[in-house]
């Protein structure tokens, strides 16, 4: 038979929320944020109280008045007839492609320099090193200043290819044009095109862009059968039947009868009056401002990957030689996929940064969402609070946008743990 | 939990000093500080630049020079904070300068809307198009395509927005932060045309190697009357800067100069005009709540409106601007101060 005692009742005191360590850290707690929401409402309606005083009470209605000036590079359809809301939408629109270009072009460069870095031989090795001390010590307002200066001093302006004797000639059996002013590049046209698919009645898509994407798609995917079905074969014979050709024709094949039905030719660029007209302009603001994000990035990036590589234990280097594994194959199949559970993290960083960098656009006069949200907009229309809170809310979820994806790509690559 | 609230503290100290600001009379601060704090452009020679020695030279910075002479009785106690465009009218509302005088149109919006007061006009301008002479180019109607540099968050992005699309033409803007980058663009030949007041295009065209090889387009596309302008709201400061601009104004319909404001202010003169302004009869110092002294001494910096204008932009200067719009409305021109009565 066993007693048991009841312990003591204990009435809870109102001295107890600080003299009790049970209930102190959730007093301090409280007390902290009712002084942190006191502070903020305080913010806010000392701002709010600051603008009336103003004569400028909060309102988002002047993003729906004409926005009245022009805007170089733009994505979709933009005049200077159109609304503020507009200008912003294009200027998110040249965010975006300078940040997706620019991260692409700094994994790419960062995984081969990092690497290199790593090289057994000592020349390959040094210069890499050089590579990333010099571009990630210095600003890259810098970087970004000294390519549009080098791109415009050093290359020809397109006057020079004018007349008979000109100073300056087009690359590539007159396909491409390199100036002072951009690159100007042939542009795909389809003689029976589809036409463009209305969003919200906002913007165009191109139809011809959506089917060949799909066509692709639908290539890759087949490709992908073909290929799992010869890993099928191999596990149930011991011999692998050779398919690259069916996998490249599966992907090429459609996608070339697509473009033949499409009616595909490429529009080259001619130079007219002032300027090379038709082809595709990439503009030396765009140029200088990719190159510069890039090549910063890419000597983060590159460390982080010679870190990945690193961390992976030279044993199981040495265990992939002793199944008889290629250099090559224990680099792809062994160390880089270990290798990557250290690299997504630190990865996703340097991707935000690449696309919060290229706010410094406005230094080379590229329209990003800074540039006209945040600079024409905002000086034309006097609503600084307003314009800088959107801003801060566009690039608060694009960033989130990018970790989210870059945070599943993680969870699936990480290393399983029983 | 703790991070964020010592991190909120931050922010909130920081928010809380820029929302400090305004409240409190100018002109008393201004006098307390014993200092003006004026903002003008980042560098366009003739009209707000640094000299050899880092003094700060040109036709708005005299006007800076001016009022500080009339209120602090010291032309040196001037605080100049260059600023661009585009922080131009921030550092005003913030309280940051106390005037500005850094070639800025006079529009309704950046009056009312933007809630300023602009004191008057000291430079009566219009948007034009500077470019090389090789290209052969005689009017601006043809420019169909041209490649054409210009000043980021200025009103003239916004006229030249407007002149193409009614003249129903094309062209490719390459937006720029200060005018030192858009020369810079346009000598290399990154741009074509080159468009700003053309003022400034002769202010610009006067820096170049070779300025003969450059050329104004006759076409002027646009009003740009350029003032000094203060905060809505104060108008006693307002007053303040408003008077001093008319003074230089008037000294000069009036005939009084930076050789013999001395003499003239010394006794009552048979003009009782000007003995009103240099303070030798009536009060209108004390109105303005200044001294009796204050308009002699800002017309003694740097001489009358006409001086200053030679002196700095006109015609026998590297800039070479004509008077024109801006000569005394007795000579045919647009300047006219009130009467000081």
């Amino acid at each position: 038979m066993t007693i048991v005692t009841d312990p003591p009742k204990e009435s809870f005191r109102l001295g107890m929320l600080i003299y009790d360590s049970r209930y102190r850290s959730l007093t301090i707690q409280a007390v902290a944020l009712i002084g942190f929401m006191l502070l903020a409402a305080w913010l806010i309606s000392n701002a709010a109280q600051n603008l009336a005083a103003l004569g400028k009470p909060i309102g988002f209605d002047y993003l729906a008045d004409p926005a009245g000036y022009d805007i170089n590079q733009r994505l979709i359809e933009y005049t200077s007839r159109s609304t503020h809301l507009r200008a912003a939408f294009v200027g998110l629109l040249n965010t975006l492609l300078v940040a997706v270009l620019g991260c692409a072009l700094a994994t790419v460069l960062g995984v081969i320099i990092g690497v290199l870095r790593l090289s057994r031989n000592w020349i390959v090795s040094r210069l890499m090193a050089i590579y990333v001390e010099a571009f990630r010590n210095v600003p890259v307002l810098l970087w970004i200043v000294f390519f549009m200066a080098v791109l415009i001093e050093t290359l020809p302006s397109p006057r020079a290819f004018r007349g008979d004797d000109p100073t300056a000639s087009m690359l590539l059996n007159d396909t491409v044009a390199i100036t002072n002013r951009g690159v100007y590049i042939p542009e795909p046209l389809f003689t029976r095109s589809l036409g463009d698919i209305s969003v919200f009645g906002a913007f165009g898509i191109s139809i011809d862009l959506l089917v060949l994407l799909a066509v692709l798609a639908a290539g890759l995917w087949a490709a992908h059968r073909v290929a799992v079905r010869a890993d099928a074969i191999q596990e149930a014979t011991g011999d692998r039947p050779t398919t690259w050709w069916q996998r490249l024709l599966l992907i090429v094949g459609p996608v070339l009868v697509t473009l033949i039905a499409l009616g595909f030719h490429l529009g080259y660029s001619e130079l007219k009056g002032f300027n090379f007209q038709g082809g595709i302009h990439l503009r030396n603001s765009l140029i200088a401002l990719w190159l510069a994000l890039s090549l910063y990035t890419a000597a983060f990036i590159a460390e982080i990957v010679r870190s990945g590589i690193l961390a992976v234990s030279h044993g199981q280097t040495e265990a992939a030689y002793a199944l008889g594994l290629s250099p090559n194959r224990t680099m792809n199949l062994v160390i880089l996929p270990q290798a990557m559970r250290v690299i997504i993290p630190p990865l996703i960083s340097q991707y935000l940064n690449l696309t919060k960098n290229s706010s410094l656009a406005i230094a080379v006069g590229y329209m990003d969402i800074t540039g006209t949200l945040g600079g024409i907009t905002m000086n034309q229309t006097g609503r600084e609070l307003e314009s800088v809170l959107l801003l801060m809310l566009v690039y608060l979820a694009i960033s989130l946008s990018i970790s989210a994806v870059m945070n599943w790509y993680n969870n699936r690559v990480k290393l399983v743990e029983r | 939990m703790k991070k964020t609230v010592v991190f909120g503290t931050f922010v909130a100290m920081g928010l809380a000093a820029g929302a400090g600001a305004a409240a409190a009379g100018t002109l008393d601060d201004v006098k307390t500080r014993g200092k003006l704090n004026c903002g003008v452009a980042t560098g366009v020679p003739g009209f707000a630049s640094p000299d050899a020695n880092g003094e700060w030279q040109g036709f708005d910075v005299a006007v800076c020079r001016a009022v500080a002479a009339a209120v602090l009785n010291d032309p040196a106690a001037v605080e100049f904070v260059p600023t661009t465009g585009k922080t131009r009218f921030t550092a005003l509302a913030s309280g940051e300068i106390d005037m500005l005088a850094r070639n800025t149109t006079w529009t309704f919006s950046r009056d009312v809307d933007l809630k300023f007061d602009f004191v008057g006009v000291n430079y009566y301008d219009g948007q034009g198009f500077l470019i090389p002479k090789e290209m052969g180019v005689t009017s601006a109607r043809d420019l169909n395509g041209a490649t054409v540099c210009i000043q980021t968050g200025t009103t003239t992005e916004l006229n030249l927005a407007d002149f193409f699309r009614i003249n129903n033409i094309e062209y490719e803007p390459v937006p720029i932060e200060t005018n030192a980058e858009a020369q810079q663009q346009y000598i290399a030949g990154a741009c074509d045309v080159y468009t700003t007041d053309a003022s400034g295009l002769a202010a610009s065209r006067a820096t170049f190697e070779d300025p003969a090889a450059h050329v104004v387009l006759p076409e002027i596309i646009s009003k740009e009357p350029l003032g000094p302008l203060v905060r809505h709201g104060d108008n006693e400061w307002g007053d303040v800067v408003r008077w001093t601009l008319n003074a230089l104004i008037a000294a000069e319909e009036l005939g009084v100069t930076s050789a013999n404001v001395a003499d003239m202010a010394a006794e009552a003169g048979n003009n009782p005009e000007i003995n009103r302004m240099l303070g030798t009869e009536g009060n209108l110092g004390e109105m303005l709540g200044l001294d009796a002294d204050w308009a002699k001494r800002a017309i003694a910096v740097a001489g009358n409106y006409g001086e200053i204008f030679e002196k700095n932009i006109g015609e026998n200067t590297p800039i070479g601007l004509a008077r024109g719009l801006n000569a005394q409305w007795t000579e045919g021109g647009l300047m006219y101060a009130p009467p000081f009565r």
